[in-house]
């Protein structure tokens, strides 16, 4: 194993992988492992193992591996130095290893599953990294942010510590300021009955408050019958599903979804992330033992198309600026919701430039999958390791756009790094910002 | 000598048949099984339309955006695949053995098509061998049983070769081939050329994944 633990990223210390490591012992590694691999892995994991040619062609999905062409960084690259291993010697490896394993786990793989699109037998990669982050999980060696964001989920049901006070708090907040603007406009908290629930992930009221007053203004333009909660339950968010930590990411789905249930609503629209999404969708839900979620689900890309396209909300002036679209993995690799953002891009915007490669082969922003949320010691390494995303960033730039619309917080996140640490000068945008600014307001 | 190929031609000849199909049997069957007590949700998920969708996008050549991104791989993998089942099934001195033993037979390829055949088949096991050891991410990911399994697959079109055209040395080299055949039949269930019938599961598996729940292709 000497030769793969190569790059000087395994030299980055973070207090999670170190302290965990230090409370390791090879018995505890050994059993912990073997349960895992008895208790929850079997024909997949099997067939995945045995079936893989090691014929390499994963390689060029990864935007890591584009980015600094280290073999080691390859889809198949990283699976060997992880899973194969662990399988191999039946869990007798060393806390080194471990140490390794989690971070490659946790910060060199988006779990973007761009790989299966190329691997010729549709192996899936980002599962087997996912077991790699249950043990490490298990065996408390996850890096200290995304293990802190963990807390928070157990601790307060939402993934930024909001007290329950500060989340009503912050929804008064911002319809009171949404009210300077429209003067009857509410933000009907616990209203039983209504059409919908808007969820959003925590760091909007944290950080990104205005996104919900722009919700709210689309919302009641409108016209549509909303609520949101007053309880806990109000964050879709979940970095526990990536964290390993199986159990959590349950309790939080289950949260949500009940929270929905008391407030007899039909439906679910949730805010514009993709994580969120895949965890509510296509993970937690099957967790739960639903096939597909309870209650209907509906993204905000699809919601803002269905009103656009129903003339709910109508168009005032175009974005003026030429903008780009960046395809979030979550929503589009994982829900195909692709040309519905460009329907939605070319309503509003006066000129749409189109990255490639895009849709289901769009690169990740590589800080989905908890990346971003194993936090600043890690920040450097995310944004080399996505110099690709950038090279496709300059290249639209080049053609004279201005504007990347990403309908993703994770996303955001990434692509903010990517674009002031490579210098390329280009605005930021959700969909709502752009809807919210180009469109017809009622007078008051 | 006689004893030997004998020897080589019967009983192990059967082993090798027995090995092959009865360990293929067992490995599909094994892992069916083993998948609806420990993976169910592949069951759950499983679309026979998205995975049919998704398998003909893959054993289509360039009919997926990875092969059209490596042109050469695409082009050799398919001519390798299948020369490599056409040329031994279809080949008038194993059609004739077929005869002889059972009394059965089938059409078969002209002499120089195979000849051409099996030149592709030995060509490209050359190619893969040259990408294990010059491309860095082959050579990172290969490790002792890749050479193996290569060699163990390109043996016995080396040693038919060798054999048809009766270079130095063929007869010892027609047992070899047959032996080097019943190797690899007998290998193919119990190592990576399980691929063979893992194939479908795998790409359906993804295809129905990807189809049904997450409306996008994977190709």
């Amino acid at each position: 194993m000497t030769e793969s633990v190569s790059k000087e990223s395994s030299l980055i210390a973070d207090e999670g992988l170190d302290k965990g490591l230090a409370r390791l012992t090879s018995e505890k590694i050994e059993k912990t492992i073997k349960t895992i691999l008895t208790n929850e892995t079997g024909a997949r994991l099997k067939t995945y193992v045995s079936t893989c040619v090691h014929c390499g062609l994963c390689s060029d999905a990864c935007h890591v591996y584009l980015s600094n062409r280290d073999p080691a960084c390859s889809p198949v690259g990283k699976i060997k130095q992880t899973i194969w291993e662990i399988v191999k010697k039946k869990g007798k490896v060393d806390a080194q290893f471990i140490r390794r394993a989690s971070e490659i786990a946790y910060t060199e793989c988006n779990l973007c599953r761009r790989c299966a699109m190329y691997c010729p037998f549709g192996i899936d990669i980002s599962y087997m990294i996912l077991i790699v982050r249950r043990i490490c999980h298990k065996l408390g060696v996850t890096p200290h942010y995304l293990q802190d964001t963990a807390q928070s989920h157990s601790a307060t049901l939402n993934q930024m510590w909001v007290k329950d006070d500060e989340w009503v708090d912050t929804l008064q907040w911002q319809e009171e300021e949404a009210q300077d603007e429209i003067g009857d406009l509410r933000i009907p908290i616990d209203q039983e009955g209504a059409d919908f629930f808007y969820s959003v992930i925590a760091p909007e009221p944290k950080f990104r408050a205005q996104l919900i007053y722009q919700a709210a203004v689309i919302f009641h333009s409108a016209g549509v019958s909303w609520t949101m909660p007053a309880t806990p339950g109000w964050d879709n968010s979940d970095m526990c599903m990536f964290s390993g930590d199986n159990e959590m990411m349950g309790r939080l789905k289950k949260a949500h979804f009940e929270t929905a249930m008391r407030l007899k609503v039909k439906k679910i629209v949730m805010g514009e992330c993709g994580h969120a999404f895949r965890s509510v969708y296509d993970v937690g839900n099957r967790w739960l033992g639903f096939r597909e979620p309870p209650i209907p689900i509906i993204h905000s890309i699809q919601f803002f198309y269905e009103l656009l396209k129903e003339g709910r909300i109508k168009i005032a002036k175009k974005y003026a600026k030429t903008v780009t679209l960046h395809d979030p993995c979550n929503t589009v690799r994982g829900a195909g919701l692709h040309e519905m953002i460009r329907m939605i891009a070319h309503e509003t915007c006066e000129k749409v430039i189109e990255m490639h490669p895009n849709r289901e082969h769009n690169y990740c922003c590589n800080a989905g999958g908890g990346v971003i949320n194993c936090g600043p010691p890690f920040k450097n390494k995310r944004v080399e390791n996505n110099s690709i995303k950038a090279d496709q960033l300059r290249n639209v730039k080049e053609q004279g756009a201005e504007t990347v619309i990403a309908p993703c917080h994770n996303c955001h996140g990434g692509l903010e790094d990517i674009i002031h640490t490579y210098k390329l000068d280009m605005d930021l945008k959700f969909l709502g910002d752009i809807i919210y600014e180009c469109m017809e307001k009622p007078e008051e | 000598m006689h004893a030997v190929y004998n020897f080589v031609s019967g009983p192990l000849l059967w082993v090798s048949f027995i090995l092959f199909f009865g360990g293929s049997v067992y490995r599909i069957v094994s892992m069916v099984r083993m998948a609806k007590k420990t993976d169910p949700v592949v069951y759950h998920f499983w679309s026979l339309k998205y995975a049919l969708r998704s398998i003909f996008h893959w054993i289509i050549p360039f009919a997926s955006e990875n092969m059209r991104k490596q042109p050469a791989m695409t082009i050799v993998t398919f001519a390798f695949h299948i020369c490599l089942f056409i040329a031994p099934l279809f080949l008038f001195a194993h059609i004739i053995l077929f005869k002889a033993s059972w009394n059965i037979s089938w059409m078969y390829l002209p002499d120089t098509v195979a000849d051409i055949m099996t030149m592709i088949v030995i060509g490209a096991c050359i190619f893969f061998l040259v990408r294990r050891l010059k491309l860095p991410e082959v050579k990172y990911v290969t490790s002792c049983s890749d050479y193996v399994i290569l060699a163990i697959v390109a043996a016995p079109f080396i040693t038919g070769f060798w054999t048809f055209h009766q270079l130095p040395g063929f007869r010892i080299m027609g047992i070899a081939h047959i032996l080097s055949g019943e190797i690899m039949l007998a290998a193919i269930p119990f190592t990576r050329l399980s691929h063979m019938f893992f194939f479908p599961f795998t790409r359906g598996y993804m295809g129905s994944e990807f189809g049904a729940v997450r409306h996008a292709r994977d190709w």
